[in-house]
C-alpha cells in the first residue's frame, strides 16, 4: 500500500512556478503556504502580489488574490482590511516594489499599525525588468544600470527598510531571516507565523524581510549566490529580530 | 416625503453617498472639497463605516482598489491635482472591472493651479486619463441637488457595470450652499450581491483572482475586448441629458454642469429679448448624447459651447454635428466663472458677426 510521506501544502496553487533555478522566492511561498494551512486559515486568507517577478504570486496560492499597482501592495491591503478586518490579508513584495516605488505606502501602513502581513524578499536587484539597481543594493556591487559598481556619491547607500520600520509603533513583528540553511529555513517560518499571528491577534502590523538570491541577476550559480547572499548581504542588512509583540503564548 | 434642508455641496455629496448604501471612504485633505473628508470622518462612525485619512492620493486609489475588491461600495473624492495623482490607479481599477465611485470638485489648473470652481479636467475625466483603452462613466451635476441625486446613480452604476464612476462636479457646486432634498437610506442588504467574484477568502469554493492583468497578449485583449463590448452596452444604455426650451429654438447653447445652469439664465435673457435660445446639458459626459445633442442642434443656426475652459467638451459638440452646424465656443479658465450677461453678450457679437 502506498503511503503519502510528503505533499505540498494546500495552500498552495497547482501552478508550477516561474522562477529563476537558484531563487529563492519557491522557499518563501512554501514557507507561506505551510503558515497559512497550519493557522488554519486559507479559506479567509487573501494575497495581495506586487509587479516584480513574483507577480504571479497571486497564482501560486490557492487563496482568493489579486496584484497590486506597483509599489502600492500595502495600501490595496489597507483598503482591503479595512472593508472586512474578519479577513487575514497579506502582501508579498520585492525590493523595489516595497522600498523604492512603494517607500510611502510601506511607511505609512506600518506606521498606522495596519493589521496586515508582508513578506518583504530582499535580493538587492531588480529581477523581472532585467538587473538593475534596487534601492537595497550594496555598495560596488554591479547591476545593468550600475555597471561601474553602485557608488554611494551617486547612487545614495542601500535602504534599511526594517531598521527604520523598528521606530514605529504601530509595528507589532518585524525581523529579518535568511533561507540559506535548513536551520535558517526553519526559523524564517517561525518569524512568518508570528507575522501572521500579529495580524490576527490584532496587535498591528507584521513583516518579515527575507534575504533573498538571484543568482540569475547577480551573474553568478546557485552555490556562489548562496555564499555571496552570506558574506556581502547579511553583513549589509544582518538577520534579527527587530521587533515582537506576539511573544511565544 | 422628506423635506428640504439647507446644504453645502460638499456635505450634501458625502450624505447621499452614505444614503446610497456607501459605507468606506479613503482621502487626501485638497481644496475645494475637503468638506468630504471631513463630513464623512464624522458621519461614517455613526453608522458604522469606515473614515480613513491616507497619506496620499496615490495610496487613496489604491485602498479604493483593495476596498472594491470586497465588493462593499466604496467611494473617494478629490480636486483636480489629486485626481491627476490617482490615474494610474483608476486605470487598474478599470482593468481589473472593480465598482466605486471618485468625486472630482474640480479647481483651476493647470499645475498647482488655484481653489475656484472650473471645468479644465474635461479632457482627463472622459477621454481616459491614465494609461490603456479604458472608461469611466463620467456624470456632471449642475445643482446641489443633482449632485445628490447623481451619488446614487453612481453607486448603482458602478455596481451594475462593475465600473468606476466618476462624479465631475466643480468647486461651485461643492462650495455653494442650496435646499435639498436627500433620499432615503438604502437598505444595506439589499444591495447588489458580488459574491460571484470578490475577494472574501476562498471557503467551499475555487479561489476568485482580481486583476487587470495577463502576459498573453492574445489573452489581454480577449479581457479588453469585454471591457469594449461593456462599454458599448453603456454607451446604449446610459446616456443621459437636458434639453431646455428647445422646442422653437433658433440658436442653441450647451454647457454642462455649472456653465449648463448658467447657460439656462442666458437662455431666459435672449427669451426676453424675443430671441429664441435653447440649451442642452449633458449630464453623462461619458457616454457622451452625442445623438440627442444632434436632434436639438441641427434646427439651430448656430451653437454656442460655454466651459469654464480652454475648450474642451466643444470637441465633442463638433464630433456629434460633424459640420453641419457652426459650433462656436466661449470660455473662462483658471476659475473664474462666466456671468450669464457677459456670456449673452458674447451670444449676441456672434449674431450680429451673422
Amino acid at each position: 500500500m502506498e503511503k503519502a510521506i510528503f505533499n505540498p501544502p494546500k495552500s498552495l496553487s497547482k501552478r508550477e512556478f516561474t522562477y529563476c533555478p537558484g531563487c529563492h522566492h519557491g522557499i518563501v511561498h512554501r514557507l507561506i503556504a505551510e503558515v497559512i494551512d497550519e493557522l488554519g486559515i486559507r479559506e479567509k486568507t487573501v494575497i495581495i502580489a506586487p509587479v516584480g517577478c513574483s507577480v504571479f504570486a497571486y497564482e501560486f496560492f490557492e487563496l482568493d488574490g489579486t496584484v497590486a499597482p506597483h509599489g502600492r501592495a500595502l495600501a490595496v491591503a489597507t483598503g482591503m482590511k479595512r472593508a472586512r478586518p474578519d479577513l487575514v490579508v497579506f502582501t508579498y513584495q520585492g525590493d523595489g516594489d516595497l522600498a523604492a516605488i512603494g517607500t510611502a505606502e510601506t511607511i505609512h501602513a506600518a506606521n498606522r499599525g495596519e493589521k496586515l502581513t508582508t513578506i518583504f524578499i530582499n535580493n538587492a536587484v531588480y529581477g523581472m525588468t532585467g538587473g538593475q539597481m534596487a534601492p537595497t543594493t550594496l555598495i560596488g556591487q554591479k547591476t545593468t544600470t550600475t555597471p561601474y559598481g553602485r557608488n554611494h556619491e551617486k547612487d545614495g547607500y542601500p535602504i534599511h527598510i526594517s531598521e527604520i520600520l523598528s521606530t514605529m509603533n504601530g509595528v507589532a513583528y518585524l525581523e529579518r531571516v535568511t533561507v540559506d540553511t535548513p536551520q535558517n529555513v526553519r526559523s524564517a517560518k517561525k518569524a512568518i507565523k508570528k507575522a501572521f499571528l500579529a495580524q490576527i491577534k490584532g496587535l498591528g502590523f507584521g513583516l518579515v524581510e527575507v534575504l533573498s538570491a538571484c543568482p540569475t541577476n547577480w551573474g553568478m550559480n546557485p552555490v556562489e549566490a548562496m555564499t555571496w547572499l552570506r558574506e556581502h548581504m547579511a553583513k549589509e542588512f544582518p538577520p534579527k529580530l527587530f521587533v515582537d509583540k506576539v511573544g511565544d503564548g | 416625503m422628506t423635506k428640504k434642508i439647507m446644504m453645502k455641496g460638499n456635505e450634501a455629496i458625502a450624505e447621499a453617498a452614505i444614503r446610497a448604501g456607501c459605507r468606506l471612504y479613503f482621502g487626501y485633505p485638497i481644496t475645494p472639497q475637503s468638506e468630504i473628508a471631513e463630513y464623512m470622518a464624522r458621519r461614517l462612525p455613526e453608522v458604522g463605516g469606515t473614515f480613513l485619512q491616507t497619506e496620499s492620493e496615490v495610496a487613496t486609489v489604491n485602498m479604493v482598489y483593495g476596498a472594491a475588491c470586497t465588493g462593499r461600495r466604496v467611494m473617494t473624492s478629490t480636486s483636480s491635482p489629486g485626481f491627476s495623482l490617482m490615474q494610474e490607479g483608476i486605470s487598474y481599477i478599470a482593468g481589473a472591472e472593480l465598482p466605486c465611485v471618485f468625486v472630482n470638485v474640480v479647481r483651476g489648473g493647470p499645475g498647482l493651479g488655484d481653489i475656484q470652481p472650473a471645468q479644465g479636467d474635461y479632457f482627463q475625466a472622459t477621454k481616459g486619463g491614465g494609461h490603456g483603452d479604458y472608461r469611466v462613466i463620467v456624470l456632471g451635476p449642475s445643482t446641489v441637488q443633482e449632485a445628490v441625486d447623481l451619488m446614487g446613480l453612481a453607486f448603482d452604476l458602478a455596481d451594475k457595470y462593475r465600473n468606476p464612476v466618476l462624479v465631475l462636479a466643480d468647486g461651485l457646486i461643492g462650495q455653494m450652499m442650496e435646499p435639498v432634498e436627500l433620499p432615503e437610506m438604502r437598505d444595506l442588504s439589499n444591495l447588489p450581491d458580488h459574491s460571484s467574484w470578490a475577494l472574501v477568502g476562498a471557503k467551499g469554493r475555487k479561489p476568485h483572482k482580481v486583476t487587470s492583468f495577463n502576459i498573453d497578449p492574445h489573452e489581454l485583449e480577449k479581457m479588453n475586448k469585454r471591457y469594449q463590448a461593456k462599454y458599448r452596452e453603456i454607451e446604449k444604455n446610459e446616456k443621459r441629458w437636458e434639453n431646455y426650451r428647445v422646442e422653437d429654438l433658433e440658436y442653441l447653447l450647451v454647457g454642462y454642469g455649472t456653465s449648463g445652469r448658467i447657460l439656462k439664465s442666458v437662455a431666459d435673457m435672449a427669451r426676453g429679448d424675443g430671441i429664441k435660445v435653447g440649451v442642452f446639458r449633458p449630464i453623462t459626459l461619458w457616454p457622451y448624447p452625442y445623438e440627442a445633442l444632434a436632434e436639438v442642434a441641427e434646427k439651430a443656426r448656430f451653437v454656442l459651447t460655454v466651459e469654464m475652459s480652454s475648450g474642451q467638451m466643444v470637441e465633442d459638440v463638433k464630433l456629434a454635428l460633424e459640420g453641419r452646424v457652426p459650433v462656436y465656443f466661449y470660455g473662462r479658465m483658471a476659475g473664474v466663472v462666466p456671468t450669464p450677461e457677459e456670456i449673452y453678450r458674447h451670444f449676441v457679437k456672434l449674431l450680429e458677426e451673422g
